[in-house]
């Protein structure tokens, strides 16, 4: 009984690790021809002058220079990217989190509010950038008519330096049902006896949500702040389709420049270096975030953890 | 619930009153843009532009849609759509979960290292390898086809690798012992036992394929040229360039291009808030 056990274990195991390898395979090739390699090449790309038709001019850092020092776009256009994720991420999780509380609060029709809530979230694109264009268009779309009614007049969102950005920031708060959904699973989560406890010991509404509904999310939001950063950091259709970039470069998103620099210009080395910044301020960014989550996320004894 | 037994006070009647308020507030800012765009694709173009604008149109005219939708071949741009969303959604899913169950499933030196670089890759932004992937796609001759938008997905998405592995984690081991010991073979594992077991989780992976590739505009953008070649998105950017100011029909082949998602999020709500739970929630 045992003999023929243990030889049968033994192809077994050596069987699995051959079936583990050509099963990964797929995903191992596509790493390194279109993940590795690219990076690597976009890196050398980025060294040299490359319009396509000409041969490869080695220019050395001058693209990196230009970037930093002569071309005031790339960085305008950084700092207006982020400035709007900055505002973007925290409004959207301030918002999801207000209506998964809400919604937790055992009422009827939850299904039927989840879903309006979250419907939007699915929606994203082109169409979705022709909407809003018309939502925001200043005597006739549907946010200034709205604000009349309130005696405001608003202004011409996105032909207005000012506004532009604002204006992008509601577009995506549009999509708030997106977290929500997420926090009201880890809502729904949270073992109730913590709650009755903290009602025992006189813990009033505000010290609940403070020391025990927060932190228990705590792993969630953080979560969505960095999938929030790396998905707001590529806002390109919508600025492609509702403005083009204006007026005056007011909503000219860092990709949409990587764009035009690629694929209008064909300036392959400059778009390259271009690419290369980006990749390093998103990695910074996350980097940031995750050294601060130390200090706020908070992550149960590492006990049910493991299957 | 609480503690207070069947009869509710009066202070717990005014705060659910308000959270009621306050929800249903809430549902008609989100449903209004959507409102807006309905009513205002059935406008006659005179009443678009009407001031004060009308919350409903006065005057219904259906003709918009089939005016609007004969301008351009949208019925290509649907068919070249469909066959790039079916044909990424298949791959995706196929080689994602072939992928997260070596990762899930088996036992192999190197697993643990190779995942975190899984890990790392979904958080690299697309567009920083966007340069040398065009030129690798220009030396093959796929410049301006399908290709460059199909193959990808053949190599697996690491996000649904991730998904799916989460996913295999949770099933247990001994069952896939008990299938091998009754004769079965390792992959016949995988696809007899695993993948039926893990339909929820599947469901949600074609949705999310499904959606991302739908909306997808910056790919398309980039690979495609010749008008024969257009997705959806393609055409409807193309149709706002030339018919930019006539909201009316902009809004009513807008509504036509989101309705296939609209309709296949209501009939799969299910998976797809089970799946963006199941990302997300961990």
């Amino acid at each position: 009984m045992t003999l023929p056990l243990r030889r049968f274990r033994l192809t077994w195991q050596q069987g699995e690790v051959v079936l583990a390898w050509a099963m990964v395979s797929p995903w191992l090739a596509g790493f390194l021809l279109l993940t590795a390699f690219p990076m690597v090449a976009s890196l050398v790309i980025s060294f040299f002058e490359w319009n396509l038709l000409s041969p490869p001019e080695f220019v050395g850092l001058a693209h990196y220079n230009k970037l930093f020092f002569s071309d005031p776009l790339p960085m305008h256009s950084l700092k207006i990217t982020v400035i709007f994720s900055l505002a973007s991420i925290p409004l959207n999780i301030v918002f999801g989190l207000a209506i998964a509380m809400l919604l937790n609060t055992n009422i009827r029709g939850l299904a039927v509010f989840r879903t309006i809530y979250y419907l939007p979230a699915i929606l994203s694109g082109v169409a979705v950038a022709i909407l809003w264009q018309w939502i925001f268009s200043s005597d006739f779309g549907l946010l200034n008519t709205a604000l009349r009614i309130f005696g405001i007049e608003g202004p011409a969102w996105l032909g207005s330096k000012v506004w532009v950005l604002p204006a992008f920031v509601i577009m995506r708060l549009w999509s708030v049902g997106g977290g929500m959904v997420i926090y009201l699973a880890g809502l729904q989560a949270i073992p109730t006896d913590l709650y009755e406890a903290a009602e025992i010991d006189g813990a009033n509404w505000w010290q609940r949500i403070f020391r025990i509904t927060l932190p228990m999310l705590s792993p969630t939001i953080f979560f969505q702040l960095i999938t929030g950063v790396i998905f707001s950091m590529q806002i390109f259709t919508e600025t492609f389709i509702m403005t083009d970039g204006g007026p005056a470069n007011a909503s000219l998103f860092y990709l949409l420049y990587l764009y035009r620099q690629a694929f209008q210009n064909f300036k392959m080395g400059y778009a390259s270096a271009l690419a290369w910044v980006f990749f390093v301020a998103v990695l910074l960014l996350t980097l940031i975030l995750f050294a601060t989550a130390r200090f706020w996320v908070y992550y149960e004894a590492e006990s049910a953890e493991d299957n | 619930m609480s503690s207070t037994g069947v009869s509710l006070s009066a202070r717990q009647i005014v705060s659910k009153i308000i959270v009621y308020a306050i929800l249903g507030i809430g549902s008609i800012v989100i449903l209004l843009p959507l409102q807006w765009m309905i009513s205002t694709s059935l406008k006659p173009l005179s009443h678009v532009f009407r001031f004060p604008p009308e919350f409903f149109p006065q005057q219904v005219i259906w003709q918009n849609y089939p005016d609007a939708l004969s301008q351009l071949p949208f019925d290509l741009y649907f068919r070249n759509t469909l066959v790039i969303v079916i044909l990424c959604l298949i791959g995706e899913v196929l080689v994602s979960s072939v992928v997260a169950y070596a990762f899930s499933r088996l036992r192999w030196r190197g697993r643990n290292t190779l995942f975190i670089v899984v890990l790392a890759t979904m958080m690299l932004p697309r567009q920083v390898t966007l340069i040398p992937e065009f030129l690798i796609f220009r030396e093959l001759g796929m410049i301006d086809t399908f290709g460059p938008l199909i193959l990808p997905s053949f190599f697996g998405n690491p996000f649904y690798i991730f998904l799916l592995r989460q996913y295999f984690l949770t099933h247990s081991r001994e069952l896939d012992q008990a299938a091998v010991i009754d004769g079965c073979s390792r992959f016949g594992v995988f696809w007899r036992i695993t993948l039926p077991m893990s339909k929820p989780v599947l469901a949600a992976v074609a949705i999310f394929s499904f959606q991302f590739h739908w909306n997808d505009f910056f790919r398309p953008l980039i690979f495609l040229f010749s008008a024969d070649n257009y997705t959806l998105a393609l055409g409807l950017r193309f149709f706002q360039g030339t018919y930019g100011t006539e909201w009316n029909s902009l809004m009513a082949v807008s509504l036509v291009v989101m309705l296939p998602l609209i309709i296949v999020f209501f009939f799969t709500q299910k998976y797809f808030i089970q799946g963006v739970v199941f990302t997300g929630y961990k």
